[in-house]
């Protein structure tokens, strides 16, 4: 059992604090992403996870056990660093037995050259080799073994950095942004690979990344970190869909969540021309700002030839001054603002149909009516705290 | 034609180009060398306007000459004693100092100052803390109750004196090379050392420091041998070979032979020789640090 349990982490640097009493606990086997923008402490986290950093008061448990005050071999867990660190004057091979050799043999037969000639040194030598050949295998680095690092490719060399973890039979896996010195088609793959490596491993991951895309696609469950506080931790799924805060809403989901300044009313959220039917949890005075956070894929637009109308139903509508469109492939994403506020940008995602480029009525539109799911809306008051907000059936439309 | 004749104004272009520097070459290195080769084939003196050619007597006198197997020897048993020291000593500080955060700067600016000094003039300043009589180490040696050393006038210690001197002024100069590549390694091969368990000091240097500052010690094994070997400044100021050509090196031997006795000839036979080790080891660190970057 390898359960990773953080309690009370704190951490300054100096006097700027990072990491602001931090806990989190990561269950057996689990995949959990730390993911946030630059300087946000992730890294800081999961180096004191590690035992490169020490944390200012807290503790780290990993199986139950205390690990705080251990050396960072000591602690069961292996890391995979961003530029993956590998030793440039030694094989991969060597690389690899580094691990190994630290841990079973005695200092004197690890001095240079005793490996050979030392009695110890000698009986470990075939099962570490066999030991290192098995992972290299695995990883399907097995013809490398006598490379050095500079001989190898990016893809290769992360391999090489994730075998030479695996090597310690860890039970927590620690991984810093690994995928950020890939090119963009390989991280997809290795991005594959590690998820497959997790699933066959049942080892317990804990990955920093500030690419959320990444964090949605791989975890289990996702952390989010901002200015070393941990905003939200959930599925992928909960923080699309139900996230905490404003915030949360924003770093979450590609392209980004519209935000659409919106007001209390009487009868729901007014909207410009149009009164959302959301009952709005807390109480706040009429006319108090909300934000109305908008999905781009939570808007429909109407009536325009070449693109499906997914959907239907009744649902509050607006204008929607087109500024711009990109063409992603199967869907556009349509650039552009709501014809009462020319300043909040809103981006629209639309499915093309078969009709696409037909027609010219979309290039030749200056605005479009859209339609907004009401389900999938989110509500934000003006600190951006999450409102929870019940429908009504009732459309209004003034 | 077009063609052949672009071409020609091409590689005209292009040899103006290096004219200059070949021409530098040539007159400041191949030319003296060559000179002085052909010199060294003469018995050619300064006090005489005759000469004739010799052909290779004067490498023959000067391998069957004990006074030059004396400097030889002299100069072998000085690099012994100084190159350890020069390399060892100067490693470990700027380990030592790497490792310091507050005084880091104080420390190298203090264990740089003798290399900005004039060995010249500090060798002076040597001669007086040496001195057998008033000198301040002697002195200090005997109010300890250890009695004093008669540093540049014992034979068997006239070289342990001069190798001191000399690791007193190199020793700041490859503190600072090897803090420059102390500097250079990343430090998460450290972190990654601590991952795999190698964070004993033993371990961390052997499996991370010491490989990746190859380059840097072979650059500072070369230079330092290249120093040793070019001995001369303090052995002409402080004992001018003495006592009893206990500390002729080779370098003040050449110099003897060329300008004391005026034997050109001969003095330029020694300076090939020289140049030759000197040749030697420039080659050796090209060899080594073309194949020693990993990088």
């Amino acid at each position: 059992m390898a359960q990773l349990e953080l309690r009370h982490i704190k951490k300054s640097f100096g006097e700027t604090a990072v990491l602001h009493d931090i806990s989190l606990d990561v269950a057996d086997g689990e995949f959990v992403s730390l993911v946030g923008q630059s300087g946000c402490g992730k890294s800081t986290l999961l180096r004191i996870i590690a035992g490169l950093e020490t944390p200012d008061s807290g503790d780290i448990l990993i199986g139950g056990q205390s690990v705080t005050d251990s050396a960072p071999k000591d602690r069961n867990i292996a890391m995979v660093f961003q530029d993956y660190a590998l030793y440039p004057h030694m094989s991969v091979g060597e690389n690899m037995s580094m691990p190994p050799v630290m841990a079973r043999l005695p200092l004197y037969a690890r001095l240079p050259g005793m490996r050979s000639i030392t009695p110890a040194g000698r009986k470990a030598r075939p099962e570490i080799r066999a030991e290192i050949e098995k992972v290299a295998k695995q990883l399907r680095i097995d013809h490398l073994l006598d490379r050095r690092p500079a001989q190898l490719s990016g893809g290769q060399r992360q391999r090489v950095a994730l075998g030479r973890a695996l090597v310690r039979n860890p039970q927590v896996f620690l991984m810093d942004e690994p995928l950020s010195n890939l090119d963009a088609k390989l991280r997809v793959q290795v991005r594959t690979e590690i998820t497959e490596l997790h699933a066959s491993s049942g080892l317990t991951f804990v990955y920093v990344t500030h690419d959320q895309v990444e964090a949605m696609t791989m975890s289990d469950r996702v952390a989010l970190l901002q200015a070393g506080h941990l905003l939200q931790v959930g599925a992928p799924n909960v923080l699309y869909a139900d996230p905490a805060n404003l915030d949360v809403a924003r770093f979450i989901g590609s392209p980004e969540i519209n935000i659409a300044a919106g007001e209390r009313g009487p009868g729901g959220v007014r909207l410009g021309e149009t009164t959302l039917p959301a009952v709005l949890d807390g109480h706040g005075p009429v006319r108090a700002p909300v934000h109305v956070g908008i999905r781009p894929e939570a808007i429909r637009v109407l009536d325009t030839p070449g693109l499906l109308a997914l959907g239907q139903g009744q649902g509050p509508t607006l204008t929607l001054v087109k500024r711009m469109i990109e063409d992603l492939g199967p869907e556009i994403l349509i650039h552009g603002h709501f014809a009462h506020a020319p300043d909040a940008l809103i981006r629209v995602r639309a499915q093309k149909s078969d009709l696409y480029g037909q027609s010219d009525a979309l290039a030749q539109a200056t605005s479009l009516k859209v339609m907004l799911n009401t389900a999938q809306l989110l509500f934000f008051d003006a600190d951006g705290a999450r409102l929870s907000a019940k429908m009504s059936d009732v459309v209004e439309t003034v | 034609m077009e063609v052949s004749q672009l071409q020609r104004a091409q590689t005209r272009l292009a040899y103006l180009l290096v004219l200059p520097a070949t021409l530098l070459i040539l007159v400041i290195y191949i030319i003296p060398i060559i000179l002085v080769f052909l010199a060294s084939l003469t018995d050619y003196t300064l006090v005489s306007d005759y000469y004739e050619f010799v052909g290779f007597e004067n490498y023959r006198t000067m391998f069957g000459d004990e006074v030059f197997a004396n400097a030889v020897g002299n100069t072998f048993f000085y690099a012994a004693l100084f190159l350890p020291g020069a390399f060892v000593i100067s490693l470990i500080l700027a380990i030592a100092i790497q490792e310091q955060k507050q005084f880091r700067s104080v420390l190298e600016v203090l264990y740089f100052l003798p290399v900005t000094s004039t060995l010249a003039a500090m060798a002076l300043v040597w001669a007086a803390l040496m001195d057998s009589g008033q000198g301040v180490i002697n002195n200090t040696l005997e109010t300890v109750g250890i009695p004093g050393v008669n540093w540049f006038g014992n034979e068997d210690v006239v070289l342990y004196s001069l190798a001191i001197i000399s690791l007193w002024s190199i020793i700041g100069f490859n503190m600072v090379l090897f803090l420059a590549g102390l500097t250079s390694i990343p430090q998460n091969l450290y972190e990654a050392a601590a991952m795999d368990g190698a964070d004993h000091p033993i371990d961390k240097f052997f499996r991370v420091t010491w490989p990746m500052l190859g380059p840097t010690a072979m650059f500072v094994a070369v230079t330092s041998s290249i120093t040793a070997f070019k001995l001369f400044d303090t052995v002409a100021i402080l004992t001018q070979g003495g006592p009893d050509r206990a500390s002729e090196v080779f370098l003040y031997l050449a110099f003897l032979e060329g300008f004391e006795y005026f034997n050109m000839g001969y003095s330029a036979a020694l300076s090939l020789f020289f140049l030759g080790i000197i040749f030697l080891f420039a080659l050796i660190q090209a060899l080594f640090t073309a194949r020693n970057v990993h990088y």
